[in-house]
């Protein structure tokens, strides 16, 4: 195979893999700190998607702010409007059922997940058809034989894995990521410790839905069209990314995703399925690594087998 | 009998309502069945506003006064009675409805639904298993009938079984490779599976695409449903057939779940279910109770899907989203984990009401799955819980009635 070709999937594959890995460490620290799945995480993806374009039109359409600034401004309402929505999905539903059944917890943030769809998809002027982003980024290509890849592409997947591994370093080198770990260790002991177990748990769910908004922001420059049912798939990759790294595990979901994302480009590749079946092939390699890996690379501690 | 009914105000109770608690029961059951069948038939929208008020406040009676309680524990107690009953009535609804096409498909669907939902039930509320892909092995049955019948010569109540072989086993494929792990792994292989047989339901050309592919009509005993036109001297609707067929299957499927619930394999069930430690140190296999839950429960669900599609005629991926199986979940949690009827109430509302008010048909997904959040947090066991396991009446303790 042409080698130009064979750089391109591979740099598809490292965008994939952030993208998914920038989800699933949501995904990680939910259940780390309060052992529920919160399923409208792919959701809040597409929150800060459609936030980040709204709050870009705007700025560009009222006050004809420079792209730069256009760009800041939107990253700025995704992360906002992605960590609110985390908040208040974990203050009004998550904490309140978090002794409940658990089949409980994920019907009810399903149906948050729900809500926040058919908002987006009833409530932005003609939200149920695939929407343009714009190109805030600057153009240009960096040219490498047959190989060639977009400047702001290249900045996309810089920005996401700096922002994978700062939240790393967040969580292992901080103070508030040393509260994040003793709540999910143990979340009597952390409060006995003098740990504010409320504050620790929805900081969690800020920190992770901004990330999660953020990536859809970047999926929304990288692609440059958004969908108001997008966060379903991711979601969904999301969550088995996490799952097949190990649930829990800071460093697993990393893996995880960039293990996910190999192997859904590998099989594009290699097999020859028109691209049509790209999503098909997508639900099936996850069905078949959570059946082969169903506790993950790096198992907690705590073994989830019964 | 009387001695199992709590009433916590006996002087409110009127003496002559115990003393004929069976008429108490038909008589509950009739206006049920009278206030969904105009439900059904009803054409302006004050009329269903109205009909739903009504609801409301049956339900509200029911709920929160002693005489409402003490009715809701007889038609309790009596249940096998008010099951006749309620059949009964359904088939008189379909008498009454004979010519209307209209009505008579939608109470045929609410059958089916029913169907499906009440073995979600056993999934769910019994086992303790989350099916997030509910529509999905719905369609799957669909599309089984909708094979079969264009490309052979299966006799079509063979088929019915066929589909459901179908969506059971591939429900258990489904579901053994994380039968060792806890309930959100089973969660998001149901959740996967849904999705991936949508998109592979839309891009494959010989399953007819996004079109759907058509389904030939239920013929069974010698008789084409669709060409039925009339019954002696009375004119009928072809859905009437149907109708029937469907409300069958209905009283089959509800009288195999309830037994399977009355049942040791139910007592099995709710062990597996609350407790899995429990459950193994008594020696029961949580994998093979958890599967057999999920094989009859998917079984039961194919079969309503494929006579749901030869019903209609055609089948498109279109009803397979996560949010039509989000819909299912919807009517068993507003039904009421593990209630039957509940799920039946739950069905018509769901189903019938965005058809007769246009105006949220759009909205109705956002509507259910806030109704449905509110639910899970304020009345987590549902609007009509199941009612507790109660064992004294079968081993004579004081109380017992029998």
């Amino acid at each position: 195979m042409d080698i130009g070709i064979l750089a391109q999937q591979l740099f598809n594959g490292l965008m994939l893999g952030v993208i998914y890995a920038m989800i699933a460490v949501g995904f990680s620290l939910f259940f780390g700190v309060l052992d529920v799945i919160k399923f409208s995480h792919g959701d809040v993806v597409t929150v800060g998607a459609f936030s980040s374009l709204g709050a870009a039109a705007l700025a560009g359409g009222l006050v004809a702010l420079p792209p730069a600034l256009a760009l800041a401004s939107g990253i700025a309402a995704a992360v906002a409007i992605g960590a609110l929505a985390g908040v208040i999905i974990g203050r009004v539903l998550v904490l309140p059922l978090r002794h409940a059944p658990g089949v409980n917890v994920l019907l009810a943030t399903l149906m948050a997940g729900t809500v926040l769809r058919e908002a987006i998809r009833l409530g932005v002027p003609n939200g149920g058809n695939p929407k343009p982003f714009p190109a805030l980024l600057p153009g240009g290509a960096i040219q490498a034989g047959s190989f060639s890849v977009g400047i702001d592409s290249v900045m996309i997947l810089a920005t996401g894995l700096l922002l994978v591994l700062g939240t790393h370093l967040l969580i292992t080198r901080t103070r508030f990521g040393l509260a994040i770990r003793a709540v999910a260790q143990d979340g009597e002991v952390a409060r006995l410790s003098g740990i504010d177990f409320q504050a620790v748990v929805l900081g969690t769910f800020a920190l992770g839905s901004a990330l999660a908004a953020f990536a859809g922001c970047m999926l929304g420059l990288y692609y440059r069209e958004i969908n108001f049912n997008m966060g379903v798939l991711l979601g969904i990759i999301g969550f088995a990314s996490a799952v097949v790294g190990g649930l829990g595990s800071m460093l697993g979901p990393i893996i995880g995703g960039f293990l996910f994302a190999g192997v859904q480009t590998l099989v594009v590749v290699a097999l020859p399925i028109s691209s049509a079946y790209k999503d098909v092939i997508a639900f099936a390699v996850i069905i078949i690594l959570i059946a082969i890996f169903p506790t993950g690379l790096i198992a907690e501690r705590r073994s989830e087998r019964v | 009998m009387m001695s199992s009914i709590p009433s916590p105000i006996p002087v409110l109770s009127p003496l002559r309502m115990q003393r004929h608690p069976r008429a108490v029961v038909a008589l509950m059951v009739v206006l049920l069945f009278a206030g969904g069948g105009l439900m059904m038939h009803a054409e302006s929208q004050i009329q269903v506003l109205g009909l739903l008020a009504a609801f409301l406040a049956v339900f509200a009676i029911a709920d929160r006064t002693p005489l409402g309680q003490e009715i809701s524990a007889m038609c309790g107690d009596y249940g096998g009675f008010a099951n006749g009953v309620a059949f009964v009535c359904a088939l008189s609804l379909i008498a009454v409805f004979h010519g209307e096409h209209y009505t008579l498909l939608m109470l045929a669907t609410v059958a089916l639904f029913s169907t499906a939902c009440i073995a979600l039930n056993l999934q769910l509320a019994f086992a303790g298993i989350a099916n997030f892909a509910g529509a999905a092995f719905f369609v799957l049955g669909s599309y089984t009938a909708a094979v079969l019948t264009a490309y052979t010569e299966v006799p079509h109540l063979m088929i019915l079984m066929v589909a459901g072989l179908v969506t059971g086993a591939t429900g258990v494929i489904l579901l053994l490779p994380v039968l060792r792990t806890r309930g959100h792994y089973a969660a998001l292989v149901t959740i996967a599976f849904g999705l991936l047989l949508r998109s592979l339901l839309e891009v494959n050309d010989t399953l007819g695409g996004p079109q759907g592919m058509k389904i030939k009509g239920f013929s069974a005993f010698g008789l084409d449903f669709n060409l039925i036109s009339s019954i002696g001297p009375w004119d009928v609707s072809f859905y009437l057939p149907y109708a029937v067929l469907s409300i069958s299957i209905f009283a089959v499927a509800f009288t195999l779940i309830r037994r399977i619930e009355r049942s040791w394999i139910g007592i099995a069930l709710d062990t597996v279910r609350c407790d899995e430690t429990a459950a193994s140190v008594f020696g029961l296999s949580i994998a093979r109770w958890k599967v057999v839950a999920f094989l009859i429960g998917n079984a039961v669900i194919g079969v309503a899907g494929a006579l749901y599609g030869m019903m209609n005629g055609f089948v498109t991926p279109n009803g397979s989203g996560l949010g039509d199986s989000l819909l299912m979940l919807s009517i068993i949690v507003l039904g009421g984990l593990g209630n039957f009827w509940g799920a039946v109430v739950a069905a018509m509302v769901i189903l019938v009401i965005p058809e007769k008010l246009q105006a949220i048909q759009e909205y109705r997904l956002l509507i259910f799955a806030l109704l449905v959040l509110a639910i899970l947090l304020f009345r987590p066991s549902g609007i009509l819980p199941r009612p507790i396991r109660d064992l004294s009446r079968f081993i004579g303790r004081p109380g017992a009635d029998a």
